[in-house]
């Protein structure tokens, strides 16, 4: 059985309310299928540490099957094996013949086809993360193949990334900057990467994060927790009580959010 | 028939798969057997000789069937399903490879997606059910049917795929010039159409009769590349 709130609204999580007391989502139509999001951005950004993380986060909560885009056909399975977070029975890997982003964005035939083996395979499901191969920034997801979009870079790769823009920066669902822990390391600099990622994406959420310390990515955790709840429609509902309460970390005067992670674990590294 | 649907359905960005299978061509490359464009030269010429006229008449032959029951609606369940089911079977027993058979597959049904989604029509449902999807001629054959072309251009587009999927494979892979590979195509142009006539000659064939040429090489080297831990394409 699934805890009930891997459903709630939860306004605490980084998103835009632009009109405040009015919710422009859901992005999504109302499924009757597993949400799909994909996780893309450049080579060794995080991904598949993302997706360690919110298999540690959600895979207690809900149905959930993973699909990379790596390489190492094995690398991802095991490692996930590995760390214990998700059983190798929900993952499959789609091999993409040297051109990764050719497999999520022109032809999604071979990821299709891996999501509807896990469907298949295990039943119905609630959320399949679709994990591309690292790429450059031009690279994004089809429509066709996920609901959601993920971008992750990292800081190791420059300050510069966001202002670099690019597809994947410019218009995922969420941005996600990762390995805060090493800015001071590498001399980036998180107001700059915070600023220009205001600047490419309006009203876009962002989320800055160190995977390393907290390794259930709680704040992107709780985001994937509202785009399965907005798929079923309970986004709306008011089921949950008064779920459009805004919260103090709901940034709704500059439209974007760098959410506390309050009653979360160990607040990351981010930008306030 | 449109002659632009004979593009569209030619056209290496189709979205059906292939652009992640290089027909062996990665394992060609890995064991040192390719490395330059006269091996792939070499290479094609190979594909041409042993892949290409099974593809094709497999291919041809599905077409002709499709063809046939799209045009008699009183035809009975049986009677549709059975050719195809023969034509599933002769086809599987020339795919020696179990890896290859996995890889027509997955070919073959990725093509059936694209196809319902651009083409759609009742013709597809009778392909016989594999949980791996159909073959891949047979996808073709059926998709080349509810697009409206003829066999021969059916057969053509057989032909040209089992050239284009490992040239393109081999710019990625060996960053040849890709104007010297179009050439290296431009000049197999005339071998592929032949190829691809005589496959439609002999489409009317019962599938035993079809052509059942075999490369142990091939088949060796997919069993060997399907194990490997790094692997840019899924054949
Ligand atoms: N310091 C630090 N390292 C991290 C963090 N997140 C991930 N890493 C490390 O970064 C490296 C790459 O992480 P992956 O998750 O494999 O990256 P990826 O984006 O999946 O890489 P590809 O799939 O190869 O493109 C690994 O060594 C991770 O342990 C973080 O928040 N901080
Ligand atoms: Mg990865």
């Amino acid at each position: 059985m699934r805890a009930d709130h891997a459903y709630d609204h939860d306004e605490t999580v980084p998103h835009t309310h632009p009109e405040p007391g009015v919710d422009p989502h859901p992005p999504l139509p109302q499924l009757d299928r597993a949400v799909r999001i994909g996780i893309g951005g450049p080579v060794g950004s995080g991904k598949t540490a993302l997706v360690a993380a919110l298999c540690r986060a959600l895979a207690g909560q809900l149905r959930l099957a993973v699909v990379t885009n790596d390489i190492y056909t094995t690398e991802d399975a095991d490692f996930l094996k590995r760390a214990g977070v998700l059983d190798s029975a929900r993952i499959r890997a789609v091999e993409t013949g040297c051109c990764p982003h050719t497999a999520i964005r022109d032809d999604i035939s071979a990821n299709l086809d891996a999501v509807e083996e896990l469907e298949d395979a295990l039943g119905p499901l609630d959320l399949v993360l679709v994990e591309s191969g690292g790429d450059n920034l031009t690279a994004t997801f089809s429509k066709g193949l996920v609901d959601q979009q993920i971008f992750v870079v990292d800081v190791a790769g420059g300050d510069k990334v966001p202002r670099k823009g690019g597809p994947g920066v410019t218009t995922a669902d969420l941005l996600v900057i990762n390995k805060t822990d090493l800015a001071p390391l590498v001399g980036a600099d998180l107001a700059v990467m915070d600023r220009d990622a205001r600047a490419r994406r309006g009203t876009l959420p962002t989320i800055f994060q160190s995977i390393a310390q907290d390794p259930h990515a709680s704040q992107v955790a709780a985001w994937v927790r509202h785009v399965v709840a907005h798929s079923r429609g309970l986004g709306h509902a008011g089921a949950q009580g008064d779920s459009h309460a805004h919260s103090r970390t709901h940034a709704g005067a500059e439209g974007h959010s760098h959410a506390d992670a309050q009653d979360r674990g160990p607040a990351p590294a981010g930008v306030r | 028939m449109h002659r632009t649907a004979y593009l569209l359905l030619a056209d290496g960005r189709f979205p059906s798969g292939g652009h992640a299978h290089s027909s062996g061509l990665e394992a060609a490359v890995a064991a040192g057997r390719v490395t330059d464009l006269a091996g792939l030269e070499q290479f094609l010429h190979g594909r041409l000789s042993y892949a290409a006229p099974v593809t094709a008449a497999f291919t041809a032959a599905t077409h002709l069937s499709a063809a046939r029951t799209g045009s008699a609606p009183s035809a009975t369940e049986s009677d549709v399903t059975v050719p195809f089911l023969s034509l599933d079977r002769e086809l599987e027993a020339r795919t020696v490879s179990p890896a290859l058979r996995l890889a027509s597959r997955r070919q073959g049904r990725a093509l059936l997606r694209a196809g319902r989604n651009t083409w759609p029509s009742e013709l597809y449902g009778q392909l016989p059910k594999h949980p791996d999807g159909p073959h891949q001629p047979l996808a073709l054959g059926v998709t080349a049917a509810a697009a409206g072309l003829s066999t021969e251009e059916a057969a053509q587009i057989a032909a040209y795929g089992v050239l284009t999927g490992p040239a393109s494979a081999a710019v990625r892979l060996l960053g040849l010039d890709p104007y010297q590979v179009q050439n290296l195509l431009a000049r197999m142009a005339g071998a592929c159409d032949e190829i691809a006539a005589a496959a439609a000659a002999v489409a009317h064939k019962s599938p035993q009769e079809l052509p059942a040429h075999a490369a142990p090489l091939a088949d060796i080297s997919a069993e060997l590349h399907a194990t490997w831990e790094v692997r840019l394409f899924a054949s």
